[in-house]
């Protein structure tokens, strides 16, 4: 036989189903404030009105049609992808300095795989009852209650990821129109498909899939290694206190106080399993830091809360870290370390470039093209022609008049047809065609010269933009 | 290694054995690939039928699948599915966008047109096609024409007239410009002074007593008429398409790209000898729509030289 051969196991792991246990404490409070605040977020903000002067009344509309981002007072325009990728880049630092610091706060207690999983969990056990009445429902053999309860639980997960995937695709249209014409069948198919796919995907993430998500599909789970250190604070469980010299021992009658543990060398763990019993992710958090623990904390609370009911000092499990537990020191946040403070300073600096570049943005852009089929004209008097596009891109919500100059030539070198002066709708753009037609001589050694555009309600905020005239003497 | 050790294993055989202890093992893929797999063979089924699929012996199967679209001239047309069609499609969805501008330039008057950005901006995109389908062919693109063979759409000087009705009636109607050769009735003599003389006109560099003698000619009513077209002034007549003879623009003769003053001499000489029955434009009356021409009109007009 082959070497090896031992060691062969199957490629696929099938689902193992957890039935996560309910608790109560510090934490879980922490991540019911969260769940509320996100969900009043997401499922509220996609109605919230603002009056503008130009474009749809909703605070937040991404219209992907008119190439606009609404984004309450700011209207993004594609050319503000720089903006899109500071706010990529300050969420990627973000992450690796809150992670440096505290380990994975934001799988533990943000991400939206575990806000929707906590909420389609509480769905389950809102029908099905308790850890053990949803074991042993999963046990029973199909039945009528088995059927009704499983039904159920799976409708409203359905519903929950309707809505979830509606409120998504209101975001990208007028929402209370989308609202009116998704349900009388009449809106773009393109939504439709976005909540279909989006009801599909949201159902088995956090209904079926769960913590299979976290610990296969995730890359975040599988690099987060790279930004822990000894000093990382992550949720940890107490080995040396735990364990003493001869390991766990359960609440005996011969055992029942520390005294008398320590005295025979058992650790203060009881081995009541409540922590595993309560872990979303099915793990065992005693075996050390793994890749699986997404650092949700409810441990914490299922430990804490059979310490004190039994009178031991609570912490057993903990956020600590490496370092201080193996020296048993106390946990401290321990921020004085070159990784924390070059993340913390790339993501100052980012978040300030940002807040600049959203401030300072002009409120018109502008792009002078010159037209190069013909380059340039001979004209019947023997003067030379140059023709240019002018593109003026009003990005405020109020219509805004433009005059158009030259500079670096003479005034009536320049001709801009009937639109000399030139109105531009609020939000949008206009081209003007622009000529310069100068005296052989004059052309020859005219080679760069500037248009100036000047909105008339905010003469300060006049540009000049630079052009080349165009002329190569003897080929006409 | 025993059968029995072999059978506790967590990876599962077939269960055959050859030569007593050779076995296969049995990795099953996931239910959901094998699920994923089969639906792909039954949407593979739903598409022949549905599609254009099968090549058979004299055409292919066409499918169920049906597709109506507008043709060119307006009709609404069902067939079998086809990229083609589907492609006909697409175009009325754009079409049908663009309806709105084109009734408008179809209704305005050119001065309102003119005055109106964003009618000029819809122009300028939508002529653009319109333009490189039809006429950048002759007029290259951008307009610039080509010497000898299609006038420069860009410059200030018009054969038949640059304004916007002009530029319109030029599109639908077509244009034959004409001149007669002059080759026979006239010598070479005559014909060199005639050249020095139309040379001059543009300011070019020519012997004073032959452009002095080519003026006479050009004014004598027996031995030319030269003048009958391209006027007393030689400013040309835009009602025949009698070119301006004054200014630096040259449509037939490369007098810009010959070197010598000899071949500028001979650049003039070829045409007046052998006339000029090329300068023909094909009517576009029949080929486009009136909003279409009258798009392209100032679309033309914008070129730069329009009037």
């Amino acid at each position: 036989m082959q070497a090896g051969i031992e060691e062969q196991s199957a490629l696929y792991q099938k689902r193992i189903p957890i039935f996560p246990r309910s608790i109560h404490g510090p934490f879980r409070n922490f991540k019911w404030g969260v769940l509320g605040l996100a969900y009043g977020i997401f499922f509220g903000l996609v109605w919230l009105p603002w009056p503008r002067g130009e474009g749809p009344h909703q605070a937040i509309l991404l219209d992907i049609a008119a190439r606009k981002f609404y984004v309450f007072g700011l209207v993004v325009y594609p050319q503000d992808l720089i903006w899109l990728s500071l706010l990529l880049f300050i969420a990627a630092t973000l992450l690796f300095f809150i992670t440096s610091l505290i380990g994975r706060a934001f799988c533990g207690y943000f991400c939206f795989q575990t806000v929707w999983t906590d909420c389609f969990t509480w769905v389950e056990r809102m029908i099905q009852g308790e850890r053990p009445a949803r074991i042993r429902l999963y046990k029973q053999p199909w039945h009528a209650e088995k059927i009704f309860k499983l039904g159920a639980t799976h409708f409203i997960w359905l519903l929950l990821a309707f809505w979830t995937a509606f409120t998504f695709t209101a975001y990208f249209t007028y929402a209370p129109q989308l609202f009116g014409d998704f349900f009388s069948g009449q809106a773009n198919p393109a939504a439709y498909w976005t909540t279909g796919i989006l009801t599909l995907s949201t159902y088995v993430a956090a209904g079926l899939a769960r913590e299979q998500i976290c610990t296969y599909i995730c890359p975040y789970a599988r690099f987060q290694s790279v930004m822990y250190d000894p000093e990382t604070l992550t949720v940890s469980y107490d080995e040396k206190r735990g364990e003493g010299k001869l390991g766990r021992a359960a609440l005996r009658t011969d055992v029942k106080t520390l005294e008398a543990r320590h005295a025979k060398g058992f650790g203060d763990c009881i081995d009541c399993t409540l922590c595993v019993q309560v872990c979303p992710a099915g793990i065992d958090i005693r075996n050390g830091l793994q890749y699986a623990c997404i650092s949700c904390g409810l441990c914490i609370d299922a430990c804490n809360s059979i310490m004190r009911s039994i009178g031991f000092p609570p912490g057993l499990i903990r956020y600590d870290a490496e370092s201080t537990l193996k020296q048993g020191q106390p946990p401290r946040l321990h921020w004085k370390r070159l990784k924390v403070l070059g993340y913390g300073a790339a993501l100052s600096a980012m978040t300030g470039f940002l807040a600049y570049s959203v401030m300072s943005r002009v409120a018109f852009d502008q792009a002078v093209t010159q037209v190069r089929q013909p380059l340039y004209v001979l004209l019947s008097s023997g003067e030379i022609r140059n023709r240019y596009h002018i593109h003026i891109d009003n990005r405020t919500s109020r219509d805004e008049t433009y005059r158009l100059d030259v500079r670096g030539i003479p005034e009536q070198a320049a001709d801009f047809g009937n639109f000399r002066r030139v109105m531009v709708k609020g939000g949008k753009s206009l081209m003007v065609q622009a000529s310069v037609t100068l005296p052989p001589a004059q052309a020859a050694r005219t080679h760069a010269f500037e248009f100036v555009i000047t909105p008339l309600s905010r003469p300060q905020d006049a540009h000049a933009s630079p052009a080349r005239f165009y002329f190569q003497k003897g080929i006409s | 290694m025993s059968k029995e050790k072999l059978q506790s294993q967590a990876v599962q055989t077939t269960g055959h054995a050859w030569d007593g202890d050779l076995q296969e093992y049995n990795n099953p893929l996931p239910r959901w690939w094998v699920w994923a797999f089969y639906a792909t063979i039954v949407f593979a089924i739903a598409y022949w039928v549905y599609f254009p699929a099968w090549p058979i012996a004299n055409g292919f199967t066409h499918g169920l699948g049906k597709i109506t679209y507008t043709d060119d001239k307006g009709v609404r047309k069902t067939t079998d599915w086809n990229t083609r069609s589907d492609l006909m499609v697409d175009l009325n969805a754009h079409a049908k966008l663009q309806q709105p501008y084109f009734e408008k330039v179809e209704a305005l008057p050119f001065d309102k047109i003119a005055k109106d950005p964003d009618l000029n901006n819809f122009i300028a995109s939508a002529g653009k096609p319109l333009f490189a389908d039809n006429c950048a062919a002759c007029h290259q693109t951008g307009g610039a024409g080509k010497r000898g063979f299609a006038p420069n759409l860009a410059d200030d000087d018009w054969l038949y007239g640059g304004t916007y009705e002009k530029i319109q009636e030029t599109i639908s109607g077509g244009r034959h410009g004409y001149m007669p050769p002059f080759g026979e009735a006239l010598s070479g003599e005559q014909i060199a002074q005639l050249a020095s003389y139309v040379l001059s006109l543009s300011g070019e560099q020519v012997d004073a007593s032959q452009a002095e003698a080519g003026k006479a000619l050009f004014h004598s009513e027996t031995a030319t008429g030269c003048y009958y077209c391209h006027g007393n002034d030689a400013k040309g007549r835009q009602v025949i398409g009698a070119p301006n003879l004054t200014d630096k623009i040259w449509l037939w003769a490369d007098v810009p790209g010959a070197a010598t003053p000899q071949k500028k001499l001979a650049a003039v000489e070829t045409v007046i000898k052998h006339g000029l029955n090329k300068g023909v434009m094909p009517a576009w009356g029949q080929r486009l729509k009136p909003e279409q021409i009258k798009v392209l009109a100032v679309y033309v007009h914008e070129l730069g030289g329009g009037k």
